[in-house]
């Protein structure tokens, strides 16, 4: 949690420097003077503001006033201390706080039903007023999670070789929410370092209770178990849920046969082992058969053809023969690709209202990485080394000079293509979807009330 | 007594037949010791319920043994009381198990079973009328809708490995997916824009979701009523009955090491070996060799230890010294003190937790690079043996282990390797790691007191 901290001397010499000669280059890293730049200049308040609102700012008689300000934000500071329930009641409250406390992480909590700075206050009333009442639906997927199905990097390190498993998940997870569950405003946003978060929206995934969340966090988890159990996907049935054989044969599929190279999974004796013991094959017959051709063909590797891609024919060969002996294993082609490929989640941030997930638009302070949204259909093309960084944009802020007044300062730098990213496709959209929301509600509840004075 | 029965007939009249919902308290005097007999009956269903479920029995075992429960202890002598002693025992259990969070939640998923193995019980014709009663948001599906959607229903039904497949005969409801979560978590429906097609067999699914939402909502109304008002107008009559009720039936609940009260830090290498279960000396072992648990190895060891008595002190230097040597100090005392502290009950809602039941851990779903949960349930068999092997449990034993672990016997499983190490029998069965643990010092102190 600690970032990386340099002097503080030098530091402030470097500051001072760049802002004086235009152009010059600004050195890699992340410090709290970099961030203050950040958090003065480039973080948009405003759209964060107008997001967590969700059309309650407005003149509106329906808008609930207090709503922004019943939203829990966490900060991280620099030296560590965590500074939960803080509540403000409009953008440039968030704003001066953000700035006057430069913190490294900012997390964004549920909607609670009282404001949750007073929330010691409502505590002597007994009874449990203070409690989440609506949260944004929620995932985080971590690379990390993949360690046992990727050869190219391990825990918090992430590589073009293994980002796919990223774009797997967001493929997948995106179309069930929207075809699925029938959720419109979905936010996808990059972690910083090594994963995914996103953020679902509508009104009726804010309300979701923690048992519906479960139950939508259940739906997508078919990877089980850890290192203690044997088999980590199983299938049992006839033929795989209509939501799995759309990810099967629209997403993963495709992806394994990537990854069947990139990640060479079949390429030596410890690699191609792990596929067979996820063979549950009684008496070890055909487990034994391929063991032996690959034993044999690692001697006369002359073929044209890749190495893993021939061994996972002859794998699929062999277990789709249709022979008597394969018969229970039909389903174990399939277990095999999920094992690679299929999403894996952080099933307890999803499950309860009240965990915390990162602000998009944070500066992760290991590497730097701004936190930007990655636009689902085109995830593919997303480069998590791409991402701007907190120099980069100070150097793109520099080199921009001055410009007129009411300018953004972010659309001279990287940044500005993610937050019109971030307004043209999540925002209006979702405030367009809020407005008429807020006028059907209030014109039902108009007519209803009429109803009763009729009588 | 005239007055009371007369009151009671006209009540019956108003009730659906066979299976209320419980809306509202019945409006009939009750006999102080018939309000103890109906709630203690009741709770012998809900307590057999709670140990079939945490056996790992399967559905339609479940189904045969609620309803042989239900007969045995809630049939009063004449028929026609049988429906006030269910409402009298439901509303009286009401009050028991509305005080704490704990209570409300496994008496709120032990009557929720009761009602649905009581529903699928029913004949379609009150089934129905229950539905009505409920005022469901479902809509019959049939036509071209139907068979716009039939091979998706048949693709979830072939997946579930049914046997008969559905027909554009058949009657599906549509309903919000909201409404149906535990067919969502299962995926034991079709999904398609925010709604979840449901068969006619799934329908309890839908009614039982409903059934618990409207007692959930009323459990905290009569928590706030209890403790406003009636606990203290029933002082000297109700309020007694009703504590007694609730630590009576539960068993201990081991928050308070009673017995042998504490245990040193030293000490505790040598009771994982002899008195642990498997479930504790797992992450255990796991914890001294990684220097790390995840959040649900933390939590299940930790409450575990403060019930064997470890205090908040010694809690904090044992954690210590492990975490340090992965994370460092520094990091140790900012992430990980607080968890520890707020499972004392010093930080947080100050609520002071209780160690984990077997049904509990039982029931949790460990993931990735997780060591929590019941390792006879999710052990392989290979590792489940080689773990056996190491708290020394030998020849004829592992395999009657094994038998039960195929069985879904997880409990029994952890009970035959407690006799089988103990060497002497453990007739009550293992409930509770704290239990095992109790138990295992108890037999451990008096064979140290014969050879002495």
């Amino acid at each position: 949690m600690t970032g990386e901290q340099v002097s503080k001397g030098s530091d402030d010499m470097m500051i001072d420097e760049y802002e004086q000669k235009q152009g010059s280059v600004v050195p890699e890293g992340f410090n709290s003077h970099y961030l203050k730049v950040y958090y003065g200049k480039l973080f948009p308040y405003a759209d964060i503001f107008k997001w967590m609102s969700y059309g309650n700012d407005g003149k509106h008689p329906a808008c609930d006033q207090s709503y922004f300000s019943r939203r829990e934000f966490s900060f991280t500071l620099d030296n560590d201390v965590y500074l939960r329930f803080q509540s403000f009641n409009s953008a440039s409250e968030l704003e001066s706080s953000v700035k006057e406390k430069c913190p490294v992480k900012i997390d964004i909590g549920p909607v609670y039903s009282v404001d949750p700075s007073k929330r010691h206050a409502y505590a002597q009333s007994g009874d449990n007023v203070f409690t989440p009442v609506e949260r944004e639906l929620i995932f985080d997927i971590d690379m990390s999670d993949y360690d046992d199905v990727r050869y190219c990097c391990s825990g918090a390190d992430v590589c073009l070789e293994c980002w796919p498993l990223m774009t797997i998940a967001i493929k997948v997870i995106d179309t069930a929410l929207r075809d699925d569950f029938g959720f419109s405003h979905i936010l996808w946003v990059y972690s910083g370092r090594r994963g995914v978060h996103c953020w679902v929206c509508d009104g009726k995934a804010r309300r979701l209770t923690n048992e519906q969340r479960a139950a939508i966090a259940d739906y997508f988890r078919v990877y089980k178990g850890n290192e203690n159990s044997q088999k980590k996907v199983s299938f049992t049935g006839h033929a795989l849920h209509p939501f799995l054989s759309r990810a099967y044969t629209g997403v993963l599929t495709e992806f394994f046969k990537k990854l069947l190279l990139s990640q060479k999974i079949f390429s030596t004796e410890e690699r191609y082992e792990k596929i067979l013991d996820m063979i549950p094959d009684p008496d070890q017959s055909i487990t034994s058969e391929l063991r032996g051709r690959w034993q044999e063909k690692r001697q006369t590797s002359s073929s044209k053809e890749d190495i893993n891609v021939v061994r996972w024919e002859q794998l699929k060969t062999m277990l789709q023969s249709g022979k008597p002996k394969v018969q229970g294993l039909r389903r174990c082609v399939e277990e095999i690709v999920f094992s690679f490929t299929y999403p894996r989640l952080d099933m307890e941030v999803s499950k309860h209202m009240n965990h915390l997930l990162k602000a998009p638009f944070c500066v992760h302070p290991k590497t730097g990485r701004v936190c930007v949204p990655i636009d689902p259909n085109h995830c593919e093309d997303f480069d998590p080394t791409a991402v701007p960084t907190l120099s980069t944009l100070l150097e793109q802020l520099n080199i921009g000079g001055l410009r007129a007044e009411g300018d953004n300062e972010w659309d001279r730098t990287a940044l500005g293509q993610s937050i019109r990213f971030f307004r043209s496709s999540f925002l209006q959209p979702l405030l367009k979807s809020c407005k008429e929301e807020m006028e059907s509600s209030y014109t039902a509840r108009l007519q209803q009330s009429k109803n009763s004075f009729n009588w | 007594m005239q007055a009371v029965r007369s009151q009671r007939k006209s009540f019956v009249k108003e009730v659906v037949p066979t299976l209320p919902l419980y809306r509202s308290a019945p409006a009939l005097e009750v006999r102080l010791e018939e309000f103890e007999l109906f709630a203690l009956d009741r709770l012998r269903v809900l307590k057999g319920i709670s140990d079939g479920l945490s056996r790992g029995k399967k559905h339609d075992e479940m189904q045969k043994l609620a309803i042989e429960l239900w007969k045995t202890n809630m049939r009063h002598p004449q028929a026609s009381e049988d429906v006030n002693k269910d409402i009298i025992s439901h509303f009286v259990l009401r009050l028991v198990y509305c005080r704490t969070e704990d209570l409300r939640k496994w008496f709120l998923s032990m009557e929720t079973a009761l009602f649905r193995y009581r529903f699928m019980n029913e004949q379609p014709e009150p089934q129905r009328a229950l539905m009505e009663e409920f005022d469901l948001p479902y809509k019959a599906v049939g036509g071209s809708e139907l068979e716009s959607v039939l091979d998706k229903l048949v693709q979830v039904s072939r997946s579930l490995g049914a046997q008969s497949q559905p027909t554009a005969n058949d009657i599906f409801f549509k309903v919000p997916f909201e409404e149906v979560p535990e067919l969502v978590a299962s995926r034991r429906v079709f999904i398609s824009k925010g709604h979840a097609y449901i068969a006619r067999n799934q329908v309890v699914s839908l009614v039982a979701t409903q059934f618990r939402s409207l007692l959930s909502k009323a459990l905290i109304l009569t928590n706030r009523k209890w403790t406003t008002t009636i606990a203290e107008q029933e002082k000297d009559r109700l309020t007694p009955i009703v504590e007694a009720l609730s630590s009576s039936y539960l068993g201990p609940d081991y928050s308070e090491p009673k017995e042998f009260g504490q245990i040193s830090l030293k000490d505790i290498d040598d009771a994982a070996k002899s008195s642990f279960p498997l479930c504790m000396r797992h992450v255990f072992e796991k914890l001294r060799e990684d220097h790390h648990l995840k959040h649900g190895g933390r939590m299940q060891l930790g409450l575990f230890l403060k019930g064997v008595g470890l205090k908040l002190d010694d809690a904090l230097a044992f954690w210590k010294a492990e975490f340090s040597q992965k994370v460092g100090v520094e990091r140790f005392d900012k992430e990980y003190s607080y968890g520890i502290r707020h499972n004392y009950g010093r930080e947080g809602k100050r609520t002071d937790y209780t160690p984990y039941s077997c049904q509990k851990i039982i029931s949790s779903t460990p993931g990735v690079g997780d060591h929590h949960g019941c390792p006879y349930r999710y052990f392989s068999e290979e590792n489940l043996r080689a773990a056996l092997g190491k708290m020394g449990v030998t020849g004829r034993a592992v395999g009657d282990v094994m038998d039960k672990v195929k069985n879904k016997h997880y409990q029994l499983a952890c009970t035959l390797t407690f006799e089988a190490i103990h060497g002497s029998s453990c007739d009550a069965g293992i409930n509770h790691p704290n239990q095992y643990f109790k138990d295992s010092q108890t037999i451990i102190k008096s064979k140290n007191q014969s050879a002495a």
